[in-house]
């Protein structure tokens, strides 16, 4: 029982750190769907972000140097697709894989041009990292039965960006439903005509939008190359941008629903990395694919409209065309 | 607003031709930007570059060989796009297309070559568009969209694939997770085995028949799409769903057609890779490929001929891409995917960015002799 009990103490503290980034992509894709444009691109900004911030926390060796610039190139990047497909109307989809692509190729090119390291940034140690916090007495409590476990491995001893990626949860639900901005920002993914009607510019809306986007994304792709890891590495960001998309999906593009689908699919990593080549009685050794694949096949399920049903904001995709 | 008679007026050369050139130059244009900002020489690069791809017949033929590849993804993208569905599996379904060839060399093994070859052939495109029957089946009945199921499935493929190569297809007593090498009669001979065998010489490479049936695929496309009933049903579909339902056509039928077509051809990487050259069942063989497909779509506006030079292009990139890296290591592959990212950037995202200031430029210049003069 105690064997048991531990090892869900550590899943749970797995589950955590591996969840915080997807929460912070998918409501970074909150934003923009809810606004009515589509990002596939949360991966590229995710991976992006997590160049930037690598890149500037080694030279500088400031951490939040390096969330600055994080943030930054991910707002520039959502901005590159908002003058692509809310000035322009270029098509969203498109504009999402180029940028992906771009980022996928352009990190490792100019860190191996700056760094001579095979496309990876230098090791970023102390001050150029976020470190995790120890709450008060965590230490000490470590030992009492059941409360202290909980205490100081699961609630104390995480970085910055896992309370900030819970934090948000419910400040984007009260964005989204209980503020103006909210308002309108679900308005104009659901009927920009009757936005545009009230004289709200759908354009600034939307770009509004990104720039949370932007913002959320470039958190969360800081949280990966200086804070859960020590440097950027090539294709680090490994579809978890995809899978917050998923998230996003399966929580029907609402904070709430979507942080849990991040949960399960963070839970699901976390016991695949427990199980395996465990052999489980009567049911044998699962396959570690099998586990990795849940959350796409389980999403594909949902959208087959087999186990309720994902209906995206109305405008999504669509550009804006104002009737002259 | 528009003062200036309307863009579709302008002769096809200039949509058709100096626009999708003009997006090139300007994606090449800030891809030599990031190379100067690197600290290297944009045109020196762009020479090597060149060489490395056609500097040779073993480069040529190498740069023939990725080509292929292209012509078979881009052709996937574009028949999806004609139909108006946005097919991001093409990396799944080429992974899947080859999982379908290398079972039929490791199965067939005492069978006589030009069956096998067929065989294989089938295989590729049937396992490639079975791959892209779910995500067109549930755009066309569910309403689920394409663009996210696809990319789901790309990502379930790839775990598939690592399933199978662990823990079934593996070679026995090896650690390696690939197949044991397939039966040669089920090997695509190689293009300088060919011209050998009719006494010509040209440098060794991976080029292989393949090459010939992408050519073959991207005619048959052609006609399919512009000269059969069932190409004019996708192109209807595509271009007004309400105007095909009421000239009777079907567009969930038509859907799922295309992304079988769509699937299918993506799944011929499968010939080119597994049979063409790898001779076994690898990991992650695809390498990106699928993407490619998309710039090559977007780059040669979903028409065969523009998709054969398109990929032409991508081939000389990847080939002349690798070389590169030879004499100045700091720019590898990697840059050229940048350059793809950018190419799907201005030659997709951004079309609209230049083509009507294009298109005027064009109609000023020509002044009185254009159709688009308004009536005096």
């Amino acid at each position: 029982m105690e064997e048991f009990f531990t090892m869900l103490v550590l899943m749970l503290d797995a589950t955590l750190r591996v969840a915080t980034p997807l929460i912070l992509a998918a409501l970074a894709g909150l934003f923009a769907e809810r606004s009515g444009v589509v990002d596939i691109a949360l991966e590229g900004k995710l991976l992006g972000a997590a160049f930037a911030a690598a890149t500037v926390a080694a030279v500088s060796n400031s951490a939040w140097l390096g969330l600055g610039a994080g943030i930054g190139f991910s707002v520039a990047l959502a901005m590159v697709h908002g003058y692509a497909c809310i000035t322009h109307k270029g098509d969203q989809v498109v504009s999402g894989m180029a940028i992906n692509i771009l980022v996928a190729g352009l990190g490792p090119t100019l860190a191996l041009a700056w760094f001579h390291q095979g496309g990876q940034t230098p090791r970023v140690e102390g001050s150029g990292r976020f470190h995790p916090w120890n709450w008060p007495f965590a230490e000490t409590l470590e030992d009492v039965p059941v409360i202290g476990a909980l205490y100081s491995e699961i609630i104390s001893g995480h970085n910055m960006f896992v309370y900030l990626a819970l934090i948000a949860v419910p400040i984007t639900a009260w964005v989204v439903y209980k503020t103006r901005f909210g308002l309108r920002l679900r308005a104009v993914g659901e009927s920009p005509e009757a936005v545009d009607t009230a004289g709200i510019s759908v354009s600034a809306m939307r770009f509004q939008a990104l720039i949370v986007t932007g913002v959320l994304c470039g958190m969360g792709g800081t949280y990966l190359s200086i804070a859960q890891n020590a440097g950027f590495l090539r294709n680090m960001s490994a579809g978890q941008g995809f899978i917050a998309l998923a998230a996003l999906i399966f929580g029907k593009w609402r904070p709430w629903p979507t942080m849990f689908a991040c949960f399960l699919f963070a839970f699901t990593d976390a016991v695949q990395t427990r199980l395996q080549g465990v052999d489980i009685p009567g049911i044998g050794i699962i396959p570690v694919q099998f586990i990795q694949a849940l959350p796409f096949a389980l999403t594909v399920i949902l959208l087959a409209g087999f186990v309720g049903k994902a209906v995206a904001p109305r405008a999504s995709g669509l550009p804006y065309i104002k009737e002259r | 607003m528009s003062v200036i008679a309307p863009p579709t007026q302008a002769p096809r050369w200039v949509t058709h031709v100096l626009v999708p050139v003009s997006n090139l130059i300007v994606a090449f244009f800030i891809a030599g930007i990031i190379i100067a900002v690197i600290g290297e020489d944009p045109f020196e690069a762009m020479r090597l570059l060149v060489v490395g791809a056609f500097g040779a017949p073993d480069l040529i033929g190498f740069t023939l060989y990725y080509t292929t590849n292209f012509i078979f993804t881009g052709l996937a993208v574009s028949i999806a796009f004609h139909c108006g569905l946005f097919n991001i599996g093409g990396e799944g379904q080429a992974y899947i297309g080859g999982l379908g060839v290398g079972l039929v060399g490791l199965a067939l093994g005492g069978w006589p070559a030009p069956i096998v070859i067929i065989v294989a052939i089938m295989a590729s495109m049937l396992f490639g568009a079975a791959w892209a029957f779910i995500p067109g089946y549930l755009q066309a009945k569910r309403g689920s969209h394409v663009v996210i199921t696809t990319i789901m499935f790309n990502f379930l493929a790839s775990a598939l694939m690592t399933y199978l190569l662990v823990e079934v297809l593996i070679e026995s007593g090896q650690q390696a997770p690939q197949s044991r090498e397939l039966a040669e009669n089920a090997w695509l001979p190689f293009m300088h085995d060919i011209f050998g065998a009719l006494g010509m010489e040209i440098g060794q490479s991976s080029l292989n028949l393949s090459f010939v049936i992408a050519l073959i695929a991207a005619f048959l496309v052609w006609v399919f799409m512009w000269h059969t009933r069932w190409g004019y049903e996708i192109r209807t579909v595509g271009a007004n769903q309400a105007a095909a339902i009421y000239a009777g056509i079907s567009p969930s039928r038509n859907i799922v057609l295309a992304m079988l077509i769509s699937g299918g051809l993506a799944g011929m990487v499968g010939i080119n890779e597994i049979a063409g050259v790898h001779h076994k069942l690898i990991l992650d063989f695809p390498a990106g490929f699928g993407f490619v497909g998309i710039a090559v779509a977007l780059m040669g506006r979903n028409h065969p001929l523009g998709i054969f030079f398109a990929s032409l292009l991508f081939g000389m990139l990847y080939q002349g891409g690798s070389e590169l890296s030879f004499d100045i290591p700091t720019i590898t592959r990697d840059m050229v995917v940048v350059i793809q990212g950018l190419v799907i950037l201005f030659s997709g995202a951004m079309e609209h960015v230049f083509r009507p200031h294009i298109v005027r430029a064009y109609l000023r210049l020509s002044g009185g002799r254009s159709a688009a003069a308004p009536a005096e």
